[in-house]
């Protein structure tokens, strides 16, 4: 019998019991629609994550000082006082894979405008801080090298601040807050950044040059950390090997001591927050998988059922010239068909049922395009897989016996 | 004559545990073409086995089967069922037909197992061999919207839709009442005079009277083998039956 013919005897035989066939795809419907929403949720809180960390900055690096032992007592990190604004300038001097580099001091007080008055952090960087911490300004301008260096009283200001100080939406450019009573001139607004992924507001903040709050602010001549760029995410690895360097002779360390210095990258950030979502998606996607399994096994028990039950078919199929083969070809088509179809219609389902859920939970639902292939794969393996045995069973029928099969 | 089943010294040998059941313990036997062939005898004489093999569904133990000249008696399973779909039409005691299944789409199943015949000239020569069975205002029915005598038309229909060298009936008027039953002999003399070569299986003397020649099988021989004297015609029998009113 030729493909076509196969095709359309199977066809048939499913559309003569329309009910049955329904009700054994929807093993498979159910099974590959809650795969693909599963994995899509799973992938979307991923996406969500890493699209959170990417908005912390571009290929970000970051310094700070580790805990130090002074007379073998353990001493908290942030007591520590060991990066200066020479580090950073050995960095941008000899790390090749730092692109932008900028020292960040920070401090916290009210800032103050007219009668209104609002709790937030003063962060002080150069001109490259807000391109490394992928900040945009929406009005004004940024912080200028001169600006910089010479503690200049001039800020920028985040979307928050700027709300809660002068109002929803107005553009405060130009207009001068008072940060712990010294007065800066807003020279720019920052764009919305929103929550980050722990929950932080990114937009409650005040950016002024590193000068002015290191000497005006908190008088002090260390840095609180060192935020670099790396040229590229793959640069990021060789870039932090550089920067261990320099900091390791700039800090004089000896061979045998540790670095009282830690360096950080966005993409370890990354990777950590992202394994929780992978454990997650490979959970979700395996609770998925067992009903898939399932419908796989509903689909055998029906296929086995149907060969007891059309024996006499079989008998007559082969006295009519039916070979073996195209008894085997005809069920096994039919069950790929039935786990086919299925995948199908449950591709589509699970399709809207990730927009269902996307719309009522607000959830980041990202559906992917290879789960939805991966799927009809599966689905294909499992319509042979699990059609194999029953159709085997009915070409190794004797026509003889088959037909007077009661 | 050309002989269309050349049987000589067949044996079936069945094997049930250790004992040995001889189904067939020898037969000759030649059917030519044109003949229309009473096979009879009780249960567990060697008919149905003769006609299983006769039909290729099943293989001697030993001794030649030459079917329309080509010795069939070795063929493997796949072999037979090639020639069982070219040579052979099967007609059943149950019809045998496909449920939910429309008449011309059960006569055109033998060919659908024959990859020569193209979509069209098999749907030609399904609705042909529906018309041959008189049902030509019945090919979209299903099975069940059709009587017993119908529905036995749609499986003679299906067994002459290939062509058969010979068709096999086996008991085919055995679930039908008296008045049907002469319908379809008379349908069977038809083809038969048409020059279909047909060996009908039975255990009625009065539907054996309405073919050419009967074998009488017993204990795995044909113990008989005469030509038929009086003929039945079957349409002279319908006419004389009184038409009953339901």
């Amino acid at each position: 019998m030729n493909i076509g013919n196969l095709l359309k005897v199977a066809l048939n035989a499913l559309k003569r019991n329309k009910m049955r066939s329904l009700l054994t795809m929807l093993g498979i419907i159910i099974g590959v629609a809650s795969v693909i929403t599963m994995l899509a949720i799973g992938q979307g809180s991923k996406k969500s994550i890493q699209d959170q960390i990417a908005s912390m900055g571009s290929n970000m690096l970051f310094v700070m000082p580790s805990g130090m032992r002074t007379g073998g007592v353990q001493q908290g990190s942030a007591s520590s006082q060991s990066l200066t604004v020479n580090d950073v300038s050995a960095i941008k001097m000899e790390c090749d894979a730092v692109i932008a580099v900028s020292p960040e001091v920070r401090s916290s007080g009210q800032a103050v405008y007219g009668n209104s008055n609002w709790p937030t952090t003063i962060y002080g960087g150069n001109e490259d801080y807000l391109e490394i911490k992928s900040w945009t300004v929406v009005s004004g301008r940024n912080l200028t090298d001169s600006e910089a260096k010479g503690s200049a009283k001039v800020c920028l200001i985040g979307r928050t601040v700027a709300d809660e100080l002068f109002g929803e939406g107005i553009d405060p450019t130009g207009e001068t807050i008072r940060f712990k009573n010294i007065p800066f001139k807003i020279i720019g607004v920052l764009e919305q950044k929103g929550q980050n992924s722990f929950g932080q507001d990114q937009d409650d903040v005040l950016i002024a040059p590193y000068t002015t709050v290191q000497k005006r602010i908190l008088a002090q001549n260390h840095i609180q950390s060192i935020q670099m760029s790396a040229r590229s995410a793959e640069e990021s690895a060789p870039a932090m090997g550089q920067v261990e360097e320099v900091l390791r002779r700039t800090h004089k360390l000896r061979e045998n001591e540790d670095n009282d210095f830690q360096i950080r990258s966005q993409e370890e950030l990354s990777t950590t927050m992202t394994s929780v979502t992978d454990i997650l998606t490979i959970l979700l996607g395996a609770i998925a998988g067992i009903s898939l399994l399932v419908g796989g096994i509903g689909i055998m028990n029906i296929m086995y059922v149907s060969v007891t039950e059309r024996t006499r078919e079989i008998g007559l199929r082969m006295s009519l010239g039916g070979k073996s083969m195209d008894i085997l070809l005809q069920f096994l088509i039919e069950s790929i068909m039935l786990s086919v179809f299925g995948g199908i219609v449950g591709i589509m389902l699970g399709f809207a049922a990730s927009q269902i859920v996307e719309a009522l939970t607000s959830w980041p639902i990202s559906v992917m395009w290879s789960s939805a292939i991966l799927a009809f794969v599966v689905c294909t393996v499992i319509g042979i897989f699990f059609g194999w045995y029953p159709a085997r069973r009915a070409a190794e029928l004797d026509p003889i016996d088959a037909l007077r099969y009661e | 004559m050309k002989a269309i089943i050349d049987i000589s010294s067949l044996k079936k040998d069945y094997y049930v545990g250790e004992v040995t059941v001889h189904a067939l313990r020898g037969v000759d036997l030649k059917i030519n073409q044109g003949e229309f062939v009473a096979i009879m005898g009780a249960s567990g004489s060697g008919k149905s086995t003769m006609l299983n093999i006769i039909g290729c569904l099943d293989r001697p133990t030993e001794g030649t089967y030459i079917l329309d000249g080509v010795n069939v008696a070795g063929m493997s399973r796949n072999e037979r069922a090639a020639i069982r779909n070219l040579k052979i039409g099967f007609v059943f005691q149950s019809y045998n037909l496909l449920s939910r299944t429309s008449a011309l789409e059960n006569v055109e199943l033998p060919l659908m197992y024959n990859s020569a015949v193209k979509t069209k000239e098999r749907r030609e020569r399904a609705v042909a061999a529906l018309e041959a069975v008189g049902l030509a205002d019945r090919m979209g029915h299903m099975p069940n919207q059709l009587s017993g005598g119908q529905q036995q038309r749609v499986a003679i229909a299906r067994s002459l839709v290939n062509d058969p060298v010979v068709i096999l009936a086996d008991e085919a008027t055995g679930n039908l009442d008296s008045r049907t039953s002469y319908e379809i002999m008379s349908l069977f003399q038809d083809l038969n005079s048409k020059g279909k070569t047909i060996v009908f299986v039975t255990h009625e003397p009065d539907i054996a009277r309405c073919m050419t020649r009967s074998i009488v099988f017993r204990d795995g021989h044909i113990i008989r083998e005469e030509e038929i004297i009086n003929r039945i015609v079957a349409g002279e029998v319908l006419e004389a039956l009184p038409v009953e009113e339901d």
